[in-house]
């Protein structure tokens, strides 16, 4: 009887654990998760240029990857970037997972898709496509709506996967990469759903008015060279390159992980969202801190556990003294086995796939015990002066059990992500 | 223009719309989304691209004529000439 119920708990605790079991992503320096994580090994930066209505040639980070891999040319045409890269990401992390999507019952998958925003790339595209008949709105699309709407990324895969479960997006500005993944746990502990296809998407590229108001707020970045132009840490940074990109995960408890013989990329096993609630773009730093802390303590870990500290940073001169100051709150003394890291020096910044990406860039360390670095910090500047940071070059470590993924957004959203090595 | 001239123009329409489709054997006297995968937001575009392209307004009563090739034809081809007779 007491070995029954130790059974029947050891079952509901397998249940309520939610494990990583499938990554599809498309950075700008990569469209799988090997490619990505190579590149960042080999500090290959994926900024380049492009046109941008109205503002001429601009730093962006632009994917490559092949949209007809699953989609037709129709879908292509009545659907949006977003939805594109949901698509790509959530195909490639189903054939990573091995579930084959023929069988898996439909009805039992979700799909959670952060986003930083949604919409705005075609509105400005239908306000210029009316300028050239006289602002005639006769001549405004009939696909604007189910365009802009706010699930469309999530939807558009729904559609392209036949996936018939939950199929929604989550607004949560440049933290919303995290939340897909936080939100896709919830569902799966609450057993709303049995399969979660989360993370976060950006077509933040194609649509000039990001562009224009991160000029306008001073904080869009400049320089000669793309490849350098993303410098988080060093002391001429100038600013945000704006990217593209998308990271999607499958997601399961652990229980029919185990029993279907899954490959575990990890467990997530802390969490926290909080508020900043003092400023629309300015982060706080004492909530920053606070929201790591509250996830530690849900993991029952203490600072000096973490071995990988992804940092938000963005670039900009005061968004990663404020971070480094919550870092340093948290990790500053007692943590020699911490490692902090940086990914947007590599691909700028991905908006909403910005915190789903930056996790899928840690994961390998698990296996291979290396850190990839922050690349180029050719001056650190001495308030980003972290103890633990890696710069320029990986960083060969003794040990890696636990990743702690931070990403922070505008109006003050604040999330942390802990992802532990899977131990059964 | 001619009738085929007409037919040719709303192939044009329909290659950008349905870009996955074989246009080489439309039948011109079946229902155009009998024999390719159109939908209703198909056929507004088709509406669309008309009145970009073209200058054409088709009324929402006669979205009906532009079910096949000949009936598009037989509808739009007077529609073209007397727009041209305005020049």
């Amino acid at each position: 009887m007491a070995s029954d119920f130790r059974l029947h708990l050891m079952k509901q605790s397998q249940q309520s654990r939610v494990v990583i079991t499938g990554v599809g992503l498309t950075s700008p320096n990569g469209n799988s998760l090997p490619e990505f994580r190579q590149n960042l090994l080999n500090g290959v930066a994926g900024i380049g240029r492009m046109e941008i209505r109205y503002m001429g040639t601009q730093l962006a980070g632009v994917c490559h990857y092949d949209p007809l891999k699953y989609q037709k040319k129709k879908e292509l045409r009545v659907g949006t970037r977003a939805g594109s890269i949901s698509i790509y990401c959530a195909r490639e992390a189903m054939a990573d997972s091995g579930v084959n999507l023929e069988t898996l019952p439909k009805d039992r998958v979700g799909i959670y898709i952060g986003c930083t925003e949604h919409g705005n790339v075609e509105t400005e595209n239908e306000i210029y496509n009316i300028s050239k008949f006289n602002y005639d709105t006769k001549y405004w699309s009939h696909y604007h709506n189910p365009r802009t709407v706010a699930n469309n990324p999530a939807g558009e895969a729904s559609l392209n996967l036949g996936i018939t479960g939950p199929a929604y997006t989550i607004g949560a500005a440049c933290a919303a990469g995290n939340l897909g993944l936080i939100h896709a746990s919830q569902m799966l502990r609450l057993g709303e759903v049995d399969f979660a296809l989360c993370g976060g998407v950006s077509e933040s590229i194609h649509t000039f008015g990001i562009f224009a108001g991160f000029k306008s707020q001073n904080a869009l970045a400049t320089h000669e060279d793309p490849k350098k132009a993303s410098r988080p840490f060093d002391k001429a940074r100038n600013g945000i390159v704006i990217s593209e990109g998308g990271c999607l995960y499958t997601l399961e408890r652990l229980d029919d992980a185990l029993a279907r013989g899954a490959k575990i990329y990890g467990e997530i096993s802390g969490y926290h969202v909080n508020s900043d609630a003092s400023d629309y773009v300015l982060p706080n730093p004492v909530r920053q801190a606070e929201c790591v802390r509250a996830a530690l303590r849900r993991d029952g870990l203490e600072a000096r556990d973490i071995h990988i500290v992804n940092t938000h940073a963005t670039a900009t001169p005061l968004g990663d003294i404020q971070e480094c100051e919550a870092i340093r709150a948290v990790f500053g003394e007692g943590c020699p086995d911490t490692h902090i890291n940086n990914t947007k020096s590599y691909i700028g910044h991905a908006m909403g796939a910005a915190g789903a990406l930056e996790l899928a860039g840690n994961l390998p360390s698990f296996d291979d015990l290396t850190v990839h670095p922050t690349i180029n910090v050719d001056d650190l500047d001495p308030l980003c002066a972290l103890p633990g940071l890696v710069l320029n070059q990986p960083r060969k470590v003794a040990k890696v059990d636990t990743i702690l993924n931070n990403s922070f957004g505008m109006l003050g959203i604040n999330s942390t992500l802990i992802v532990r090595r899977f131990v059964p | 223009m001619t009738k085929d001239e007409c037919k040719k123009v709303v192939l044009e329409i329909i290659a950008d719309i349905a870009p996955d489709e074989d246009l080489g054997n439309v039948k011109p006297d079946v229902r155009l989304r009998d024999q390719m995968q159109l939908d209703s937001m198909d056929f507004l575009d088709i509406v669309m691209e008309l009145r970009k392209r073209h200058g054409i307004e088709v009324p929402e009563a006669d979205y009906v004529q532009l079910a096949s090739l000949d009936s598009c034809a037989e509808y739009l081809t007077p529609k073209f000439n007397a727009l041209a007779a305005k020049g």
